[in-house]
């Protein structure tokens, strides 16, 4: 059976999990008939043309887990930014790990969808934000129609998050395909502040697929700073959906390390809903083999006076290819819009291949947008130079890709996150260079 | 020391270098003289270890031992110095760093340990000084936006970190003024001892007065065409290099 036409049948055991009669289970049974609809996004559209999915969907994936697996902290550890005090919210194929989480309803809420959408208490956020900025999309609408388990996050006003937030994601692989869907909704209200670390990791080599919905809601003056790594093992491909509305004078970044992984699809939204918003979308992708990644970005500005920065650096090696498409959109009334978009790409091998398209679409008239692309290799003489110095040809390579990468990981705010990645980069790299950029 | 018995090399087919024999001892400092398009910078890339260089005949030694095959970074393991014609800016990596990295590099290939970070502080410090480097030129970028001036000085600072045996300096005086040219000599000199040689490479007598040369060389055509003392360099100042091509051509 067709990966599709098996969802759609399987959506009907789902509803025996759920509690239909939920409001939320209204909007599960509009999206399933949207996905029917819809289905998997293709090359022949615009957004999927560099993109394929077909060689991922054709796996017999298992659509829910069937027991629950448990994993040792110790055998994990390293998956974790062990190093910094945080609050955890860990799933294993799915399901929510109690053991390994470390969740808080003190002051604010760090939890879990599943209760969210099940109990009364968070009913009003729920009706409020629940699928309100993700998009009718047939990727979106699937996760939309399976949603149940993920991360909920709730900052109330005024309010710090005390510690950064990781939300981790393991597959163990225990069934032979696994597709998982996780879906995550973050509100960030008025002057408050959170700090957020997503990770997914498969553990073996078994095929797994994600399908990720994640909504976040940036009240006035909040300041929310997202942090994606993506250095999964060569068999796992993640679909991201990722949906931001800003109010007024808030900022909101996302970082993206894209590592490694079979395929991996960013898709990453902006919406500004007010004046004085900065977005700020950071990426760093270094990548080999035959892997896959593709960013495509969108920034809408809709008020004056707003900020937009995007900064994507990527590195492809032997046969990898890489997707860059930033769309940016600024409306008529958005006037003294700064929107601001680079992509710098090196390629170290002849098979690599790099897409980078820039979209503007422009409707106000005082504006300053700006786009840059480079495709490149690295500079012989730098190397030259370099070696001619006694450093190694390897690692005045690796020391030229940190220095090409290096504004990106210098925004990161979080030492010992700037420290791991880092050395994710050194050891992908295979080097050791005495001290971090 | 140095030893570049007829040397033959060309790049791209279009052969560069025609037949050059060099010989330079501990304690000599060599200038190399010539006119444009002689050959002059593919000589200084060529010891140093650049690839896109086909060496067709002939060979360098190095301490007796040919290093032909050897690549720009194990050269530099064994005491090459390039001080480059133009420096390559590279943004992201600070100049304190990139020293740390070509020395520890070094030591390591060379069996050592890493040079503890208090004495690398220190003899990052002293040098600074003797080239009159400023302490925050050394946490920007290696090169980026530096002048032309800048550039050359750190080169020097460089060399004065990595102490080579052989040290090439490859134009190090074209874009310095009086004062720059008198700090980047004075650093020079000061390098400058029995168990080392510096060869310098230049267009002009100006750097000679303040690094006096045991042997001044004429590279003319892919060869040395002339040799004599720092009597030569001054003549060359005066009557140009038409007299010699008339010599070699007569």
């Amino acid at each position: 059976m067709e990966l599709k036409d098996k969802l759609i049948s399987s959506f009907l055991a789902f509803e025996n999990t759920v509690d239909v009669d939920a409001p939320v289970h209204d909007i599960r049974s509009q999206a399933i008939k949207v996905f029917e609809e819809k289905g998997f996004p293709t090359k022949k559209e615009e957004a999927w043309k560099y993109t394929s999915l077909n060689a991922v969907l054709k796996h017999d994936y298992s659509i829910f887990p069937k027991e629950e697996n448990a994993l040792e902290f110790k055998d994990i550890k390293k998956f974790f930014l062990h190093d910094l005090d945080t609050y955890k919210i860990v799933f294993i194929d799915g399901k929510y790990s109690s053991h390994l989480s470390e969740t808080t309803h003190d002051k604010i809420d760090v939890c879990l969808m599943s209760s969210a959408l099940s109990h009364d208490k968070y009913k009003p956020l729920i009706d409020n934000y629940f699928n309100k900025v993700a998009r009718q999309d047939g990727l979106t609408s699937l996760n939309t129609a399976f949603s149940k388990e993920g991360a909920y996050i709730y900052i109330p006003k005024n309010r710090l998050a005390d510690k950064p937030i990781q939300i981790i994601h393991f597959s163990t692989g225990k069934e032979s395909a696994q597709m998982l869907q996780p879906r995550n909704l973050i509100i960030v209200e008025e002057n408050s502040h959170v700090q957020i670390i997503e990770r997914h990791q498969s553990l073996t080599n078994n095929p797994v697929l994600t399908n990720s919905v994640t909504e976040i809601f940036v009240d006035n003056r909040a300041i929310v700073d997202y942090y994606k790594i993506q250095n999964d093992n060569e068999q796992a491909s993640l679909i991201d959906n990722t949906y931001i509305q800003q109010q007024a004078q808030s900022v909101a970044s996302v970082h993206t390390f894209a590592f490694g992984g079979n395929m991996t699809r960013n898709n990453l939204n902006f919406f500004q809903q007010g004046e004085g918003i900065d977005s700020i979308l950071n990426g760093i992708t270094i990548i080999e083999g035959k892997q896959h990644v593709d960013h495509n970005t969108l920034v809408h500005h809709t008020e004056p006076n707003c900020e937009s920065h995007q900064d994507y650096k990527g590195i492809f090696d032997e046969k990898a290819t890489g997707v860059f498409n930033g769309k940016i959109i600024v409306n008529k009334e958005a006037q003294k819009t700064n929107a601001f978009q680079s992509n710098n790409n090196i390629l170290l091998s002849d098979k690599a291949t790099i897409n980078s398209k820039p979209q503007l679409e422009i409707f106000a008239d005082d504006v300053k947008c700006s786009h840059g692309c480079t495709i490149g290799q690295l500079d012989e003489n730098a190397l030259f130079y370099m070696r001619s110095r006694g450093i190694g040809e390897k690692e005045a390579k690796a020391l030229m890709m940190y220095a090409f990468a290096n504004n990106v990981l210098e925004s990161v705010k979080i030492p010992q996150l700037k420290t791991r990645i880092n050395k994710l980069i050194a050891n992908k790299l295979n080097v050791n260079i005495g001290f971090d950029l | 020391m140095l030893k570049i018995k007829d040397l033959h090399a060309s790049v791209e087919d279009k052969e560069i270098l025609k037949g050059l024999n060099l010989e330079v001892k501990a304690g000599e400092i060599h200038a190399i003289m010539g006119p444009n398009g002689a050959g002059k910078s593919t000589l200084a890339n060529i010891i140093a270890g650049k690839e896109e260089y086909e060496v067709t005949g002939g060979g360098i030694h190095l301490d007796g031992e040919d290093i032909e095959e050897l690549a720009a970074e194990e050269r530099a393991h064994k005491g090459v110095f390039l001080s480059f014609q133009y420096p390559v800016e590279i943004p992201g990596v600070t100049v304190t760093n990139f020293m740390k990295t070509a020395i520890n590099e070094t030591r390591k290939a060379q069996g050592l340990e890493e040079m503890p970070a208090k004495d690398m502080l220190k003899k990052i410090r002293e040098k600074s000084e003797l080239l009159e480097i400023d302490r925050k030129f050394l946490s920007r970028s290696l090169n980026e936006g530096f002048s032309g001036g800048e550039k050359k000085r750190n080169e020097i600072f460089q060399m004065a970190m990595m102490e080579p045996k052989l040290a090439i300096l490859d134009e190090t005086d074209s874009g310095l003024d009086i004062d720059a040219l008198r700090i980047v000599a004075n650093g020079v000199n000061k390098l400058k001892g029995k168990d080392n040689a510096i060869v310098v490479i230049t267009h002009y007598q100006r750097l000679l007065e303040y690094i006096v040369p045991d042997f001044v060389h004429v590279l003319y055509d892919g060869k040395i065409v002339k040799s004599g003392t720092k009597e030569l360099a001054l003549e060359l100042e005066e009557k140009g290099y038409d007299w010699i091509k008339e010599e070699i051509n007569a």
